[in-house]
């Protein structure tokens, strides 16, 4: 096994069982249960990376999720490239394949760290300042550039290839963390039976204890007592455990987003397992045991390959059995350092020194170092470091020579992260001693335990974990005491200054921010810490500022000469650690995306060569394109035999609504513009439904089957829209009225023919009823083709036509009876598209096309729908305010171009003259414009301020290129005495 | 996503719901008899309250309800859901 910086023994992981990966291509090999970062420092690999913005080279600093540097791309495969990940939370697998990033042409020699040189000119806010001129060149020129030259690994072109699935899942308790106070709570939480979730991010539960080699919990090492919980929660069979498992958001009322990598740690997965699951858990309490974060300290060039966190490179030691180097400097100001020192020092590594920034360092722990001969400076920080690809040696302030090392571990303090705490709407309050916010008002249901409520103590965080599981579930704490032996009592200095004046001291690694970069922020005047962050980037994008927020507010609090409560915290945002699109998308991808409605003719419209278009979430077909035929000649064809013959078009769309009660003409009454009382059974009438406000919202036609039963039918993109209106008033200002509304849209298919042989087409496949004797505007219950059907005489084409209601499963059967009984007719398939062209030609107007919801009755020349009669119904009252009635309000006009082969544009804009003068008064726009296949011309309706009152008069429509005249007329273009309707 | 509780089937997710705007907003049994600037402030004017808001939500994709909900506006707490029709329960 070559691993030059593996310990013989010790450790979580398997030495018994090697696994090849490669990293840039070159091949190591590491263990079973390591990350790519264990791995990886026991190949003695510490330069894993170059930083956003400077390109420097960077290393390993962290052991967790907090890792702001050593962010790689793992690689299985087109559509299974993954950048950004970091390589202390990858798990290592056989045949991994791990990429640097942000480098060319490679890590070690990268053309881009050119910017380091450049760092003057890079500062905070450089790009606003230097490329301002001109304008034009930035989006062409500086951004691109700017975002090819910074940067994170690139995003893969090929489809995702796996799989991700959502889980929806309620619990009494949910434990984030899985560490000793997480165990204890869930322990507690689960011992009378509630479901708990226990989720944790990292490979295995267990947090802390995971490297935990000195310390017994009641009698037993802490690897059995964690073996032993494991087991007995397992027992249990409402607690489920979830490994892998990262809480990214807490949202309200306890609902919280899990993100569970179910495959990623495998080399050759199960394909029937989803990649990553989505769990949406709604809890009702939450324990939150999400731990600290250890601190680095700032100091110029404070981001050497080499230089790690004090306790990560202990993790490394005791969990994966890995040196962090052989030669090593320890800086601290907190007492937990000495115990990395201790046992990189019992491991056999050369403890170079430890400079404590505090003046007397004096702890239990101290004093084991100091008993065991390593060499201890009090009141010493770093002044400064040396090695370009990897740490050579460290400046001690007030001594003259280097220290040599390849080593450099640094312990700020520790940082509970309070980042779910405070998504969860719990407010933080600032503890001095340890130097960190910590939770102060918890919202509802939640509570912290452990040392992300700032209990750093082994003991303390089993105790107080446990009791947080108690209250969680039955309301009270019962005490229970947890024995820790084996741990040393920690001190701490609190947070200290830092003190940068010179080089490049960073704050936040991820982002490259330095303490100049926030000098220069406060001095230009920001003073909000949102603002300072916003400026500086710091603590923003994937890492959320976990080692370097604090850092960062210490440093513009001691700028701004104001203490760190004082200067506050930035928003803590979701998610904690990046989530895949795959995994938020889940299932809904590509035919699952959104729901498809289909009417019940949709295959017959499939295998005759429909072309189909989106109307809401329905498709429908536009036309029926023959071959050799584009869709302008079928759309032509299919007009022409409307208008000469006789056409069929599937109208199953259409919203239905049938409204049923002894009051159901009361309330239709109240409801629509028409008057509805006087309608006897078996007529039907068309009918506006008005908003409160008086302008249009919908249209349909109203039809009478009984004196308490009513079929309503609405446009189809507002079905859902009017029938939530409809109950609205229902239910609340008219509640008094006994009636009840049943959306029958699915249950009813629609085939209207139309044109002057409809009734030779349908009227021998009727029975029980004289089609004949059927006037316009009339319904009846009848057979059609020998199924029940509500046959209407209606039309939205203007030529003579029937609507035939059927039964959804029988409309395919009716239409192939249909289209066998007009074969004589030569009975054509029309679309929306005809549909369109023919309601236009007869001045119809289209909700959404024509409307827009500020369009009134009177706008579209329809006052005489709307009755006078009526003491009331809604919008009536709205209709004579006086900005109602005034008569520059737009109305709809026809407009004919002089050259009638010019088809407008719809959404173009009319005024009055063809030359304006900038700003033109704009007198109003096109709604609606088609080639007419009847009248061999264009045609286009508009919306015109005092439309009806400029008819014969000439506008024009301005477009970049020309000026087209056109000329006001009245909007019915085609028999406009409907002779054909009647007919 | 909120927890909502409809006062017909209980605690549901945020997205079975449909929000009406304010609540207690009576249409005039009358609208003729109201003055144009009465009957545009029913339209149009409406509090828009930082603290506790009465407003009319729809159990849309339950049992179709609406009711009226009394919800802060400013920790989007909500503090009590009640039937059409009943009084507005005091904030406090």
């Amino acid at each position: 096994m070559n691993q030059p910086f593996r310990t013989p023994s010790g450790g979580r992981i398997r030495r018994d069982r090697p696994l090849a990966f490669t990293f840039d291509g070159q091949p190591y090999t590491g263990c079973e249960n390591d990350t790519l970062a264990s791995a990886l420092l026991a190949n003695d690999v510490h330069l894993v990376a170059r930083s956003f913005k400077y390109h420097r080279p960077r290393g390993i600093v962290a052991a967790g999720a907090e890792e702001p540097n050593a962010l790689v791309t793992i690689d299985r495969g087109a559509g299974r490239i993954t950048p950004n990940l970091r390589a202390t939370q990858v798990a290592l697998y056989d045949g991994l394949q791990a990429h640097s990033q942000n480098r060319w042409p490679s890590l070690r020699c990268d053309i881009g760290a050119m910017a380091d040189r450049l760092s003057p000119l890079l500062s905070a806010g450089f790009y606003y300042k230097t490329f301002m001129w001109p304008p034009a060149l930035w989006q062409r020129l500086y951004e691109p550039a700017i975002r090819a030259a910074a940067g994170l690994g690139r995003a893969p072109f090929a489809a995702d290839a796996d799989r991700y699935l959502h889980h929806f899942a309620h619990c009494e308790v949910l434990v984030i963390g899985g560490g000793p106070a997480g165990l204890a709570a869930a322990l507690a939480a689960s011992a009378h039976g509630a479901r708990v979730i226990l989720c944790d991010e990292q490979e295995e539960i267990g947090g802390s204890l995971l490297a935990e080699t000195e310390a017994t919990i009641d009698g037993k090492p802490a690897a059995a007592w964690l073996d032993a919980t494991l087991a007995t929660l397992g027992a249990r069979g409402a607690v489920t455990l979830l490994p892998r498992t990262t809480a990214f958001g807490c949202f309200p009322d306890n609902f919280i987003g899990l993100a569970q990598r179910v495959t990623e740690h495998l080399a050759a997965p199960d394909p029937g397992l989803p990649r990553e699951r989505l769990w949406q858990v709604r809890a009702a309490a939450v324990v939150l045991a999400a731990g600290a974060i250890e601190r680095p300290l700032v100091f110029p060039h404070n981001d050497r390959p080499g230089i790690m966190l004090a306790d990560a490179a202990r993790v490394y030691l005791q969990r994966y059995g890995v040196k962090a180097g052989g030669r090593v400097v320890v800086a601290t100001t907190d007492d937990s350092a000495y115990r990395a020192a201790l046992a990189l020092h019992q491991a056999g590594v050369t403890i170079a020194g430890i400079a404590d920034a505090r003046a007397a360092p004096g702890g239990a722990a101290v004093t084991a170092a100091r008993d065991a001969g390593l060499p201890v400076f009090a009141g010493t920080t770093i002044a400064g470091t040396s090695g370009r690809l990897r740490l050579r040696d460290v400046l001690l302030s007030g001594r003259p020579a280097a220290l040599p090392c390849d080593t450099l571990l640094l312990c700020g303090g520790w940082t509970p992260s309070v980042h779910l705490f405070s998504q969860s709407r719990g407010t933080l309050r600032f503890d001095a001693a340890i130097g960190a916010f910590v939770p102060a008002g918890a919202a509802s249901g939640v509570q912290c335990a452990g040392a992300c409520a700032g209990t750093f103590d082994l003991e303390a965080c089993l105790d107080t974990g446990y009791a947080a599981g108690e209250a969680a579930t039955r309301g009270h704490a019962a005490p229970r005491r947890f024995m820790v032996l084996g741990t040393l009592p920690r001190g701490t200095s609190g947070m200290q200054p830092n003190t940068a004046p010179h080089g490049k001291a960073f704050v936040d690694l991820q982002n490259d921010v330095t303490t100049k970069d926030l000098r220069i922020a406060t001095r230009e005047g920001f003073r909000s810490i949102e603002h300072v962050k916003r400026y500086t980037t710091a603590g923003m994008a994937t890492d959320q500022g976990k080692t370097s927020n604090l850092n960062a507010l210490a440093a513009v609090a001691g700028l701004l000469g104001q203490p760190v409560p004082a200067v506050g915290h930035t928003t803590f945002r979701m998610p904690y650690t990046p989530v895949t699109f795959g995994t938020l998308a889940g299932a809904a991808r590509g035919e699952l995306l959104e729901p498809v409605r289909q009417t019940p003719l949709h295959d017959w419209a499939a295998s005759h060569g429909a072309v189909f278009e989106d109307v809401g979430a329905w498709k429908r077909a536009r036309c029926f394109p023959r071959a050799a035929e584009d869709e302008p000649a079928a759309v032509a064809r299919e007009c022409r035999a409307v208008r000469n013959a006789v056409g069929l078009l599937d109208a199953s769309t259409l919203g239905k609504i049938e409204v049923v009660g002894p009051d159901a003409a009361e309330f239709l009454d109240l409801l629509y513009t028409i008057d509805v009382a006087s309608l006897t059974p078996g007529r039907c009438r068309y009918a506006l439904l008005l908003g409160e406000n008086g302008f249009v919202l919908d249209d349909g036609i109203v039809a009478r089957l009984a004196a308490d039963r009513f079929h309503v039918t609405t446009t189809t993109g507002g079905a859902a829209r009017v029938l939530h209106h409809m109950e609205d008033y229902r239910q609340t200002e008219f509640s008094h009225l006994r009636v009840w509304l049943t959306s029958i849209t699915e249950q009813w298919g629609v085939v209207a023919v139309q044109g002057p042989r409809a009734r030779d087409v349908i009227a021998p496949l009727v029975e029980g009823i004289d089609v004949a004797a059927m006037p316009h505007m009339s319904v009846r219950a009848c057979r059609v083709a020998g199924v029940a059907a509500r046959l209407f005489r209606a039309s939205f084409t203007g030529a003579l036509g029937y609507e035939i209601n059927l039964p959804a499963g029988f409309t395919r059967s009716v239409w192939d009876a249909l289209c066998a009984a007009g074969a004589p007719f030569d009975i054509t398939p029309y679309g929306t598209e005809a549909m369109h062209v023919l309601r236009a030609e007869k001045g119809f107007f289209m909700v959404g096309q024509e409307t827009d919801g500020t369009v009134t009755p009177d706008d579209l020349g329809l006052a005489w729908m709307v009755s006078k009669s009526k003491r009331d119904f809604v919008g009536k009252r709205s209709l004579v305010l006086p900005d109602m009635v005034r008569v520059d309000r737009r109305q709809l006009v026809g407009l004919l171009t002089t050259d009638a082969r010019v088809v407008l544009e719809v959404g173009a804009q009319l005024v009055a003259t063809p030359q304006p003068g900038v700003p033109a008064a704009m007198l109003g726009h096109v709604t609606s414009a088609y080639w007419s296949e009847t009248l061999q011309r264009s045609i286009a309706l508009a919306l015109v301020a005092g439309g009806r009152a400029r008819l014969g008069s000439t506008l024009f429509v301005p477009l970049p290129d020309r000026v087209i005249p056109v000329t006001v007329t009245r909007p019915v273009f085609h028999d406009r005495e409907g002779t054909r309707l009647h007919g | 996503m909120l927890l909502i509780r409809c006062p017909f089937c209980g605690a549901r997710p945020e997205n079975e719901f449909s929000p009406g705007g304010e609540a207690h907003i009576a249409r005039p049994p009358d609208p003729s008899a109201v003055d144009d600037a009465a009957w545009t402030d029913f339209l149009y004017m409406r509090t828009n309250p930082k603290g506790a808001h009465a407003e009319r939500w729809r159990h849309t994709h339950g049992c179709g309800r609406f009711f009226n909900c009394l919800r802060d506006t400013v920790s989007d707490k909500i503090v009590a859901t009640y039937p059409v029709g009943q009084q507005r329960p005091d904030a406090e």
